[in-house]
């Protein structure tokens, strides 16, 4: 904890590659073209959640704030951890994040849009592939001038993969990025380092 | 494929088929400077020959996914399929593109966080065991090398058609080249000169497909019902042909045939080596998703054109002179190209004619490239690699990361050259099988490679990043399990015998009744994997190394 406090926490991340990385590009959402555009920096904590139309309730406060996000139980040992025998492996490291209730909530966030996502698409599109074979008779009927049931559907699936695209891009970069980079860095200081 | 018609002969000569060679050259020379600047700043290290140096960025990222995936049968056969078939061909493009939302939910970002080049380094980072990368990486190998000669039939029937020589000797020699070429590209340029062959490829179809689209709007002056009420007309079907059946509306078993073949397009794309291998050449599992989102971007709309062109073919040349000009439709969009430029004897038909002609062959080219490197990358990483490691014992170093990190530079050099000869190997390979196979149907092979890469890599891939409890019995068993079930189901299907279009026709072995095994071999893959999983115990570190490869998949922790 002190050790987490005492580092100024927007100022290295911005400077990292990983971080610039996600930045710039398409979506106009981007850190980094928000604050080209003139835009007041936000801190970067906030600045993840800050638009608004999240709404915070099934946010709990463990994903809001830093400290919570620094995981209770365990120990702070990251130097000396793979010259002491007898201290935690690589493996204890893994294990004692993934039981940590900052990654909890990183997976429940992930798997919370990808199961119900990928249950719909999959569903709607062998509903739509079986229907074509079992029922040709309903997917031909007329409904818009030359448009018929099963043209009106094969464009949904177009609108439909291109809704989920965004969403999950949108979910992905508002609900888990931060909170995943966070946990990166926590996770390869006590691992002793990555390979770059 | 048969010879061309007579429209098309008239039309394959003369000044057109200068132009197309002419423009061919020129894309040629373009890769060729790419590659030749891509290989000068080449440092020689593993990262750099598989995955560029890993920095480029999404946008650049997602238009090579996209010009890897989107090839020349997508190009002119899905708009063919649609000329002639019209809503069934349609079924395609959306297959193709749905398959990408499993990619993005399920595999880029957590496989570009596992794994360093390979769909078997993510299997490997659960089981650290030589078996389970080897039958990974041949499992890949088998995928890659299907799907390459499927782009190397296609390029010696396509180009053989588009330049007019439809004989033997022209097709075989074009055949060669091509492969020849892209093993070229790939011994010399790497991920970085391929990745830069994609874009450019991307590019140039993208273009040229909005071009053809924006010209069969000008047509129906942006009245896409008109366009659709025209197609029908002319397509003799009438309303039938805006609905589902005129292709697979027949027996049961053709309609099972194309669940099947739904099944395996919609999930194979998330184990095809050569898309997961472009996910390591962006720095981050964010980039990944990024490169996704704009290969989505890119495949969609590229798909919904090919909609448009498919039913403009229908609608300015009729489905019987489509059909006539090549009764598989391949020629739809460069006789749509003609018609919209003006005609066979303007210039504005020529210049469209060749431009479509040599945005195929690029296509091609742009393909076939990216599937070797990755099957290089199969043979080289991990076929070899763990071939090499025979001396230890059997199960790797608990903690294989810092020993990585420390013996990469002399490990990545032997690597990269061990690559190279495989390039040069697989392309033969290929080369000679696409020889032996060039009355094949492409679109088969393309499929078969789709069903193979959803029955033998999607299951230990999902298994091996979501199950707790998977084993490395249970990653043989879902590799093995998928693989041999679909490739003999194929062996006993109508395609290889009992049937005078089949590629043995004095033969009768068939016991299978459908075409694409997709929807047996799939689920055995599935099968498989969960019985080999609850048949052997766990082992000791199981907890452990679930643990590693579920919190690096998610944040990223020690990704490479």
């Amino acid at each position: 904890m002190e050790k987490r406090d005492g580092r100024p926490a927007g100022a290295v991340r911005l400077d990292d590659p990983w971080y610039d990385t996600l930045a710039p590009g398409q979506g106009g959402q981007g850190a980094a073209e928000r604050e080209a555009a003139g835009e007041e920096p936000t801190p970067p904590d906030a600045r993840a959640y800050a638009s608004g139309t999240e709404p915070p309730a099934d946010e709990t406060p463990a994903g809001t704030t830093p400290s919570a996000l620094a995981w209770p139980g365990l120990p702070a040992q990251r130097a000396d951890a793979p010259e002491r025998p007898g201290d935690p492996t690589h493996a204890d490291v893994y294990l004692t994040v993934q039981r940590s209730a900052a990654f909890q909530e990183v997976r429940r966030r992930y798997r919370s849009f990808v199961v119900p996502a990928t249950a719909l698409f999959l569903t709607w599109y062998l509903a739509y592939v079986i229907a074509a074979v079992t029922v040709p008779a309903v997917m031909a009927r007329q409904v818009l001038g030359p448009l018929n049931v099963a043209m009106l559907a094969g464009l949904g699936q177009f609108v439909t993969t291109f809704l989920l695209t965004w969403a999950y891009a949108r979910h992905a970069r508002l609900r888990r990025d931060r909170a995943a980079l966070d946990l990166r860095w926590e996770t390869q200081e006590r691992t002793g380092g990555n390979n770059r | 494929m048969t010879s061309p018609p007579a429209a098309l002969a008239a039309v394959a000569t003369g000044n057109h088929q200068l132009l197309t060679l002419a423009l061919f050259s020129a894309f040629v020379a373009v890769t060729l400077a790419v590659t030749a600047w891509a290989g000068r700043r080449r440092q020689g290290s593993a990262a750099e020959f598989y995955a560029g140096g890993r920095l480029f960025s999404p946008m650049e990222n997602g238009f090579a996914i996209a010009g890897d995936y989107m090839s020349a049968a997508s190009f002119l056969g899905i708009s063919g399929l649609i000329a002639l078939f019209g809503y069934d061909g349609m079924l395609y493009s959306v297959g193709f593109l749905v398959a990408w939302l499993l990619v993005l939910f399920l595999v880029a970002e957590l496989v570009r966080n596992c794994g360093r080049y390979t769909l078997a380094d993510v299997v490997a980072s659960r089981m650290r065991r030589r078996p389970v990368r080897i039958a990974a990486g041949a499992s890949s190998l088998t995928v890659s090398v299907l799907y390459l000669i499927a782009q190397m039939v296609g390029a010696g029937s396509l180009v053989a058609l588009l330049l007019g020589g439809t004989d033997h000797t022209a097709r075989t020699w074009t055949v060669i080249g091509v492969g020849a070429l892209m093993v070229f590209y790939v011994i010399c340029g790497g991920m970085r000169a391929t990745t830069w062959i994609q874009i450019i490829k991307a590019v140039l179809l993208m273009g040229g497909t909005l071009t053809l689209t924006l010209l069969v709007l000008l047509r129906f002056h942006g009245d896409l019902v008109a366009l659709l009420t025209t197609a029908a007309q002319r397509s003799g079907h009438g309303a039938d042909f805006l609905a589902p059946g005129l292709k697979y509306g027949g027996t049961w078993t053709a309609r099972l045939d194309f669940l099947s073949l739904g099944l395996a397009l919609v999930l194979g794309t998330a184990g095809l080596p050569h898309i997961l291998f472009r996910f390591y050449t962006v720095p981050t599992a964010r980039a990944a998703r990024r490169s996704v989102v704009w290969s989505i971007a890119l495949i969609g709309s590229f798909y919904l054109m090919t909609i448009v062109l498919g039913f403009g073919a229908a609608a300015v040349l009729g489905t019987d002179s489509v059909r006539a000009a090549n009764p598989a439709g391949n020629t739809a969009v460069p006789l749509l190209a003609l018609d919209l430029g003006g005609g066979p004897d303007s210039t504005g038909g020529t210049i469209l004619f060749a431009v479509v002609a040599a945005v195929a062959f690029a296509t091609i080219l742009a393909v076939v490239a990216g599937i070797t490197l990755a099957s290089s990358a199969s043979v080289a990483h991990d076929l070899y690699g763990a071939l090499r490691r025979r001396g230890r014992p059997g199960r790797g170093p608990a903690s294989p990361r810092p020993e990585a990190a420390l013996s990469e530079e002399p490990r990545g050099l032997r690597e990269v050259t061990v690559a190279r000869i495989a390039a040069a190997l697989v392309g033969a390979v290929a080369l000679g099988l696409a020889l032996l196979a060039q009355n094949l149907n492409v679109a088969f092979l393309v499929s078969l490679a789709f069903a193979v890469a959803a029955s033998a890599n999607l299951p230990v891939l999902l298994y091996a990043l979501f199950w707790r409890r998977f084993t490395a019995r249970g990653a043989l068993g879902a590799i093995y399990g998928g693989l041999l079930p679909a490739l003999a189901l194929v062996v006993l299907s109508p395609i290889v015998s009992g049937n005078p279009a089949a590629i043995f026709p004095g033969l009768d072995f068939q016991l299978f009744p459908l075409e694409n095994p997709g929807i047996v071999s799939i689920p055995l893959g599935f099968l498989f994997g969960w019985l080999g999983t609850v048949t052997s115990a766990a082992a000791p570190d199981a907890a452990a190394r679930h643990a590693e490869t579920e919190v690096r998949a998610l944040t990223g922790a020690d990704a490479a």
